[in-house]
């Protein structure tokens, strides 16, 4: 027999992720349904990492409300997850009058959503914050942080589960149906059926089509897909501080610089329209474009610093007659019972996760009234990353657990221990991404070529699996067609 | 905090060469460190043969060439440690190492950086495309097939000519795979002509020149890639796209040295070869910090790797039982043909071996060493290639002090 669920979460994206982790305060019974192998395998790790401080949305707008709300707990929710974070504030540079006009109208805006100690400085102030930003003159907006959206991601996800909540990868959702006797929900996927009692569609990019099998609106969202260069830890070292050009005439942003939490530097994104829900494909003219742009932004940005290259996309909903770009939606009727819907979550959605789950989460708890979890835990353990302790500590470490002592990604130093606690992680994701992106193992200059072939190996036999079976990160994306030969 | 007289990081076939070397120099207190589980670097995984035809004389695998060494290394007792990673040189030569032992910590009065080289990446040349799995580096290639017995897919494209991604054209053959094509970007090939006869033609693998992926499809595993023809200024042609379907796409796009720790210690690197700075005795700008081997410059025979590693041993000896060398001032420098040129300086006392590669293949061509008015060596060349090394030794009594060193290429 199925198992009956109170809620069951449709996307593990960082919406998906954080409404999980809030619903865990509760003594309800949750599981999450992601398509994917791992979390955040969408839009959720395909952005710029930027805590954003709220000064482009409309006053009044959900975007706007969520932002600033988000941004202002965040010290205390990295703390409390284990997430690496900081505040470096963001600079946005302008070259012409046009720009200044724009920056001061959404300083304008910024000050109304409440953003506090924006400020225009010159470039002489500019250098003095960070010689190697470009701009004749600048909004600095204190506000602004990096942090990892992956591991942010993660952190949620580990958290809920360490509350109880029961992640399901590899479920694409193909229908959902009422079942009139029990007031319960019949969701469907490729291989399963789950019973719930409510859902919650944080399904991203695919919201739309969960927001119409649950009886709402099918959303019309257009992609504004952008592309990404990866820079080298050794460019991170020029770079302290996000820089953004001044905003467009709608309060878009194209390609700006920043520096990561662990070091390197992304440049991007641009933004063009793109109608494939998924297309992550990177295009030479567009790394072209970011080329030239990024300069403006990074004057250190060379082709030497090349690491990598990755595609996002903003799945924004909006209004087909008049084009406008329309709020994030979030709704819960009488005439759908027990469902809230989240669509249109795209940027700021990481700053916003945590803000719209709680306002996801208190619609449910305003009609169901569940019971508080007493052994709720909202802190994540984690152990201190071997690259960051001090002498002693790596000692200190190594003597408790001598696969400390073993360097299994150079680049990156990260060690058998640390890959051996991503393989046993509490989601039971083991994707060669899915180690990559607990550790940073492979995310380094020589990509993988040094660690890989380490990592597939304790992935085989840690859990027990074929070689066939090694997964890069989608579910059919093998790895290896077998043995060479047989072995004596 | 251990003393030793030198550290010597990498147990491949420079770490080795040196370490043997200083032991024969009666520098006996050296350490070997190398982060593998066993001596012998990257030739573990080289089980083609050809290697030692010049150092030794006859052919051998990759694993016999180290093993020649590794084997008088554990004869002699030279001390060295496997699975052990350095994670910091400092300018002061102070090595941290991590190994299931503990954390290392050695002060030494010489430091050689024999760290090798790594592949470039699909990311350094930025190919455009989707992220499937299925595209491997050649060298992560044949570490999964001769080291960990796992093949890496049926229906192989290779793209790049450079020495591994030949020979594993030829490997992934042997085990059955289809390999449709190696494509290169430049005009001319950038492994040896022995590797086009003996991995491609003697397998009917067609090599076509002036070619480059300019697109890769699929989304779990790789489903097809795009070549196109490129122009003088290794642009893509548009119309002359054509899709292959492959489950991989094997890059053999360069080798780039592994100099981190190099930068650590504070050396100067040479515009040139993008490597370390160094001097005829293969010290760095750092006082006894030495470099040789593929992390100084990328070789093309492994005998010269272990060559240089013993003609830095003599510098790095004098070193240590001197306390320091001659001060190299004055600088080698090329002309727009002369590429990788080691050394970039020298002091003008000692025999100085000049190491460079042609940018483009030519044919024949005169290469000479002027030092001033003085032309101190002329060699004539039939032919040229990119993929070749040209050494060009000269003897101290023909050098002076007060000058630079330039090397020509005539055609």
């Amino acid at each position: 027999m199925r198992e009956l669920y109170d809620v069951i979460v449709i996307g593990a994206g960082v919406v998906g992720c954080a409404v999980a982790r809030e619903l865990s305060r509760y003594q309800l019974k949750t599981g999450v349904l992601e398509k994917e192998l791992d979390v955040a395998c969408g839009n959720s790790s395909r952005n710029t990492g930027m805590l954003h401080a709220g000064f482009t949305y409309k006053p009044g707008s959900l975007k706007a409300e969520c932002a600033v709300e988000g941004n202002k707990e965040f010290d205390q929710v990295a703390a409390e997850l284990g997430v690496p974070f900081k505040r470096t504030g963001k600079l946005v540079v302008g070259f012409t009058d046009h720009d200044r006009e724009n920056i001061l109208k959404y300083k304008a805006i910024g000050e109304k959503n409440g953003v506090q100690g924006m400020r225009m400085i010159d470039k002489e102030e500019i250098s003095r914050i960070d010689p190697n930003a470009g701009g004749e003159f600048a909004m600095y907006v204190p506000s602004s942080g990096i942090l990892d959206p992956m591991q942010y991601t993660i952190a949620l996800a580990e958290n809920a589960c360490q509350n109880g909540v029961a992640f399901h990868f590899g479920q694409e959702v193909r229908g959902i149906d009422r079942s009139g006797e029990k007031d319960t929900y019949i969701i469907k996927t490729e291989q399963d059926t789950f019973e719930t009692k409510w859902v919650i569609n944080c399904a991203g990019m695919y919201a739309s089509e969960i927001s119409q099998m649950l009886g709402y609106p099918c959303y019309p969202v257009k992609g504004f897909k952008g592309e990404y260069f990866v820079l080298d830890k050794k460019a991170g070292k020029y770079l302290s501080i996000p820089v953004y050009p001044a905003p467009n005439d709608k309060g878009g942003f194209s390609t700006h610089a920043t520096p990561t939490v662990d070091g390197n530097v992304l440049v991007g994104p641009d933004s063009y329209v793109t109608e494939e829900r998924e297309d992550y494909v990177v295009t030479k003219e567009h790394m072209d474009g970011l080329f030239e742009d990024g300069r403006k932004m990074f004057k250190q940005m060379k082709r030497d610093y090349f690491i990598r290259n990755f595609a996002g996309i903003r799945w924004k909903r909006y209004n087909p007659e008049t084009g406008e770009v329309l709020d994030f939606m979030l709704e819960s009727d009488e005439s759908h019972p027990n469902t809230v819907n989240l669509v249109g979550i795209e940027s700021p959605g990481v700053t916003c996760a945590l803000p719209l789950a709680r306002r996801a989460v208190a619609m449910l708890a305003g009609r169901e009234n569940p019971k508080k979890n007493e052994s709720f835990n909202p802190v994540r353990p984690v152990k201190k990353r071997f690259h960051e302790m001090t002498h002693e500590e790596q000692q200190q470490a190594i003597k408790e657990n001598p696969l400390y002592g073993e360097i299994v990604c150079r680049c990156e130093t990260v060690t058998r221990a640390e890959i051996l606690d991503a393989i046993k992680n509490p989601l039971g994701v083991c994707t060669v991404t899915g180690i990559k992106n607990r550790t940073r193992a492979t995310m380094g200059r020589c990509q993988g070529g040094y660690c890989e072939t380490r990592i597939t190996e304790m992935i085989e036999q840690e859990m027990h699996r074929a070689p066939e079976d090694i997964r890069y990160s989608k579910r059919d994306s093998y790895m290896f067609t077998g043995k060479v030969r047989d072995e004596r | 905090m251990r003393n030793v007289d030198v550290v010597i990081i990498g147990g491949g076939p420079a770490g080795l060469a040196a370490a043997l070397e200083l032991y024969k120099k009666d520098v006996k207190n050296i350490l070997i460190l190398e982060r593998e589980k066993s001596l012998g670097g990257i030739l573990r995984q080289c089980i083609h043969d050809g290697f030692g035809l010049t150092r030794f004389g006859e052919t051998l695998s990759g694993p016999e060439y180290a093993s020649r060494f590794a084997s008088q290394v554990k004869a002699l007792g030279i001390p060295y440690m496997t699975d052990t990673t350095v994670l910091e040189l400092t300018p002061d030569k102070k090595v941290y190492a991590a190994s299931p032992e503990g954390l290392i910590e050695l002060q030494a009065k010489a430091v050689v950086l024999a760290m090798g080289c790594r592949e470039r990446t699909r990311g350094a040349i930025s190919i455009p495309g989707t992220r499937p799995a299925g595209v491997y580096t050649a060298g992560v290639a044949q570490a999964y097939i001769n080291l960990k017995n796992r093949m890496v897919g049926r229906n192989v494209v290779i793209l790049g000519s450079g020495d591994i991604g030949m020979i594993m054209a030829r490997r992934m053959t042997l085990e059955g795979a289809k390999v449709i094509g190696v494509f290169e970007l430049q005009p001319y090939a950038s492994g040896l002509p022995r590797n086009i006869e003996q991995c491609l033609n003697d397998y009917n693998i067609p090599l076509q020149l002036s070619h480059s992926v300019t697109d890769i499809k699929g989304v779990e595993r790789l489903e097809s890639v795009v070549i196109s023809q490129v122009d003088e200024h290794l642009q893509p042609i548009p119309g002359t796209e054509k899709e292959y379907p492959c489950d991989t796409l094997i890059l053999s796009v360069g080798l780039i040295p592994e100099n981190e720790l190099t930068w650590m210690a504070g050396a100067e690197a040479d515009n040139g070869t993008k490597g370390a700075s160094v001097d005829e005795y293969f010290q760095t700008t750092v006082p006894g910090v030495f470099a040789a081997g593929n992390v100084l410059h990328v070789h093309d025979l492994v005998d010269f790797v272990s060559m240089e590693a013993e003609a830095l041993a003599d510098g790095a000896a004098r070193y240590v039982k001197e306390g320091s060398l001659p001060a190299a001032d004055r600088k080698v420098t090329g002309d727009d043909m002369t590429g990788q040129l080691v050394p970039s300086r020298f002091s003008g006392q000692d025999d100085v071996t000049i190491s460079f590669r042609v940018r483009k293949p030519v044919r024949n061509c005169t290469v000479e060493v002027w030092q001033g008015e003085n032309l101190v060596k002329k060699l004539k060349f039939p032919k040229a290639l990119p993929a070749e090394m040209i050494q060009i030794p000269l003897k101290a009594e023909k050098l002076d002090k007060d000058h630079d060193l330039e090397v020509k290429v005539v055609c």
